[in-house]
């Protein structure tokens, strides 16, 4: 349709070439491509950080790092891979992806999009800065709860603004998408006929805007509370500690469902493409989401069950906590009945997004039990929790976002990539992960409390385990840039449609799509 | 030849890797499940966690025994062709109604057991618990005692980079401590949670619950011990550098022995006050003996054994503060320094504060000279 718009496109708009083309392009594909390679190669900088918490947890006793050192090293690791890899990683692939599937030319606000995302490397230069500051960098955790968090020596100003600029860049990536889908969408694309990926950004979108300010209300008030002297978190001030463990769930919780919600949108566009077959119960998918998305904001007490509230807060968020099993299975159920009767191969893509379908909801079924507050007693805080969270995480957010790269990867380059490769690369990351975290639910059950550098010989057995697996899960990953880079330098030809079961307006457009996608909105029927 | 010798590498690492997990395994257990405990709260707790567990479990073969059915049987490969259906709402509805009816069903024990947890009303004796950065403190409110809780020696000696000790030589590695809590057996004990400075959490797996200790709150909740023994755990709350060092350890006895403990702790406390009693004159040396125990007991973890602190921490050793005016010095120590690491300890006796400020302004290469005498302390600052 719009190819012989594509080679114009191509002269007139691509000026400044070189560095200066990525400091300055607004262009929603160069944006996306910034904001995958920053989230690359923050995964492996937070990645870094991990391997050096399961050296240290090799063995009992202390080896490498002190327990300030290892403190630090857990609580960056945390903030580097949500806000560093998880988030910028779905950014990246809704600007490459949401103005192809609705059939726009490029992002709403293409200079606020350049500008959401230059802010991120600052964000993270200021914070990896402080590890060589005296004090040391951040060590209270990332979810920074005073008391401790005012501990942080010269550090601590240095992580509430790179936390500020983290926030602003989210809320304007929010703005632009919501935006972009609200006013750009081809002809005929009305809502219920949206891409469920498009569907789940614009419901994260709004999850963003409504949560991020908190985080950046609660940060603001530990900044007061450490330099101008009010004590909105100090006991001693007749401030309240636990009010900032309230503020900052409330922001958390959403938090958690803005790193999953995309994730679904990726899996609901793969598994029909690979089962050749409709999504099932599409309109089910929608109102799920949106309940999902209501329900984040009512079940923020379930992270501190143990805080002493009262009973009929705890029985109150103990049940809406639960009731997020309704939605999240409406979806399993959703996936499993697309694949039944359908006509399915399995490309690299379909394996992780099976991958995520079963290791997500081993993730889901330990959120489950931590959500009933008499076990959470048990669990809270011990390397269960751990488990539960990596597993809804790394099987779940990045093996979505590496499911959504293998499936767009030949649309973006116009070339296939290693498909034997992509397959060894899943399997070596999925037995390899099940090694690294399945043995944390058990080290948590037998009473191994989370964060702490050193252990009794009681849990050496299945840390060693989980050491191993987690070396070579990070090798693995070394594999995914390899197949990454070498797809982008060439290979088969990719075809428009790519995958013989795709649908939907990005597999119209030649791989690799012209600059500005549509220049003509296409009409959808 | 480099394959070979690679070869060679990988199989003596692998020889190494299963060498090591062969010793711990003598030492320790595989461990895979919550443990029963000795309350009425664990138990309850125990088979709440089997039940969630099991039907988990039951959900799981069923949803993925029909995604890998499905797998196995309608794929391209065996020629398979894809049929068109995307919605039926029967079955949608069926499928909305059975968790949440499964989650009514879990939500009754559940409710029960959370009711019970927080009744702690009728109790038989009050123990009062508060984290410090980084121990315990006891305080039984009915008996008037009270005392601190530590790492034990062995393992603090073990436990830091480089310490030459092998760990798995010590007895009970991070979870023994110098003074236990006892209880009696079949007693209902009301626990009080508090904090010093920042936020802890006590937590022993056989008593079944944990709960935070917060600076500015008192939490409650109760144990009744059904059997005597040791029961071992861990601070379970972040609380800074040595989070991981402040292990909680409960002795359980029965009523008779109980008492008995009871009584020898007032005795040695009373003997204890009558030692530092701060209205005599002491002397250098005695103020400088009792200062090394009270900073090595205190002071040593985040100052060092040369006094000469650590990454965010000050040192002692030629400090203004330590070599300069004393009323500065005493200011410090019995109130902290806001927004730092360092804490109050004002709890600790007018002899123990005098004394650790003597010893830290003539030791570490400090030649204040001076003397501070416990009576000052009482007198001036309390």
């Amino acid at each position: 349709m719009s190819h012989s718009h594509a080679a114009h496109d191509e002269h007139h708009d691509r000026a400044p070439s070189g560095l200066m083309r990525w400091v300055t392009t607004t262009n929603h594909k160069d944006i996306g491509t910034l904001y995958l390679s920053f989230s690359l190669l923050m995964f492996f900088v937070g990645g870094t950080m991990a391997m050096v918490i399961r050296a240290e947890l090799f063995q009992p006793g202390l080896q490498f790092v002190d327990p300030q050192f290892f403190n630090s090293m857990t609580t960056i690791h945390a903030l580097v891979m949500i806000f560093g890899a998880v988030m910028p990683g779905f950014v990246g692939l809704a600007n490459w992806m949401v103005p192809m599937m609705i059939g726009a030319p490029d992002m709403a606000l293409p200079r606020m999009n350049n500008w959401s995302f230059w802010l991120l490397p600052f964000a993270f230069i200021l914070l990896l800065s402080t590890f060589f500051m005296p004090g040391g960098a951040p060590a209270g955790g990332w979810t920074m709860y005073a008391p401790l968090v005012m501990q942080t020596g010269d550090a601590f100003p240095f992580l509430i603004f790179a936390v500020h600029i983290l926030g602003i860049s989210s809320i304007m990536g929010a703005i632009n998408i919501i935006a972009t889908v609200f006013n750009m969408r081809a002809p005929g694309m009305t809502f219920m006929k949206l891409p469920l990926f498009v569907w789940t950004w614009i419901i994260t979108a709004f999850l963003l805007i409504a949560s991020m300010p908190v985080l950046a209300g609660a940060v603001t008030m530990l900044l007061t509370d450490r330099f101008f002297g009010t004590s909105f978190f100090s006991a001693a001030g007749g401030g309240d500690p636990v009010m900032y463990q309230h503020i900052f769930w409330f922001f958390g919780h959403p938090e958690v469902y803005i790193m999953i919600l995309p994730a679904f949108g990726v899996v609901s566009a793969i598994v029909p493409t690979f089962a050749r077959k409709p999504l099932f119960g599409y309109s089910s998918m929608v109102y799920a989401t949106a309940s999902i998305a209501f329900l984040s904001f009512i079940v923020w007490a379930h992270h501190m069950f143990t805080v002493g509230m009262p009973l009929a807060g705890e029985l109150f968020f103990m049940y809406t906590t639960v009731l997020i099993a309704v939605p999240t299975g409406v979806k399993i159920f959703n996936w499993v009945a697309t694949m039944w009767k359908g006509s399915m191969t399995f490309e690299t893509p379909m394996l992780f997004a099976l991958g995520f379908i079963v290791m997500f909801t081993i993730g889901g079924f330990s959120g489950l039990m931590l959500g009933v507050t008499p076990a959470d007693f048990q669990y809270h805080d011990t390397y269960f929790v751990v488990a539960h969270f990596h597993y809804v995480l790394v099987t779940g957010a990045v093996y979505s976002i590496m499911a959504a790269v293998y499936f767009w990867l030949p649309k973006w380059t116009g070339h296939m990539y290693d498909e034997k490769l992509g397959k060894l690369h899943f399997w070596l990351s999925t037995i390899f992960v099940n090694v690294l975290f399945f043995p944390q639910h058990f080290l948590g059950l037998a009473g191994m409390p989370r964060r702490i550098p050193d252990y009794n010989v009681q849990f050496a057995d299945w840390n060693m385990v989980s050491s191993i697996g987690g070396f070579m899960f990070g090798l693995s990953q070394l594999l995914f840039v390899y197949i990454v880079i070498r797809c982008v330098r060439g290979g088969q030809k990719a075809t428009a449609q790519v995958w013989e079961g795709a649908h939907g307006l990005e597999w119209t457009l030649p791989s690799p799509p012209p600059y500005h996608s549509f220049t003509t909105p296409p009409v959808v029927k | 030849m480099i394959r070979r010798i690679r070869h060679r590498h990988f199989v003596a690492a692998l020889t190494t890797l299963t060498g090591l997990l062969w010793s711990f395994g003598a030492s320790a257990d595989w461990t895979l499940n919550m443990r029963k405990g000795v309350t009425s709260i664990s138990q309850e707790v125990y088979s709440l966690h089997m039940i969630i567990l099991w039907v988990c479990v039951v959900i799981g073969i069923a949803v993925f025994g029909v995604m890998f059915w499905s797998i196995l049987h309608h794929r391209k490969s065996k020629g398979a062709q894809a049929a068109h259906f995307h919605e039926n709402t029967v079955v949608e509805i069926v499928w909305t109604l059975i968790p949440f009816s499964i989650l009514i069903f879990l939500a009754v024990p559940a409710t029960k057991a959370l009711i019970n947890i927080e009744s702690t009303g009728n109790s038989d004796l009050t123990i009062k618990v508060t984290g410090y950065q980084w121990k315990w403190r006891y305080e039984y409110l009915d008996e008037g005692l009270s005392f601190f809780s530590t790492l034990e020696a062995k393992s603090n000696q073990a436990r830091h980079l480089r310490s030459g000790v092998d760990v798995a030589t010590v007895d009970n590695y991070l979870l023994d401590v110098d003074n236990p809590v006892v209880v009696p057996v079949g007693r209902k004990i009301r626990f009080l949670t508090t904090a010093n400075d920042v936020i802890h959490a006590w937590w022993v797996p056989d008593l079944g619950w944990k709960r935070d200790a917060i600076p500015g709150f008192i939490n409650e909740s109760w144990a009744r011990v059904e059997k005597a023994g040791v029961y071992r755990g861990q601070c379970a709350e972040l609380c800074g550098k040595d989070h991981g060092f402040m292990p909680i350890v409960v002795v359980a006895k029965e009523e008779a022995d109980y008492r008995k403990w009871v009584e020898e702790q007032k005795a040695a406390q009373a003997a204890a006050l009558q030692a530092d009693n701060p209205d005599r004159e002491w002397t250098k040396e005695e103020l400088m003996a009792k200062g090394e125990s009270v900073y090595n007991a205190n002071c040593v973890a985040c100052h060092q054994t040369d006094g000469k602190g650590m990454a965010g921490v000050k040192p002692i050793a030629g400090s203004p503060v330590a070599t300069g005016d004393v009323a500065d010095h005493i200011d410090v120590v019995m109130y902290g320094r806001a927004g730092t690491a360092m804490a109050a300890f004002s709890q600790l006796s007018d002899a123990a504060v005098a004394a650790v400020i003597t010893y830290q302004r003539n030791s570490f290469g400090n030649v204040a000279g001076d003397l501070v005498q416990p009576s000052t302390i009482k007198t001036e600052y309390r």
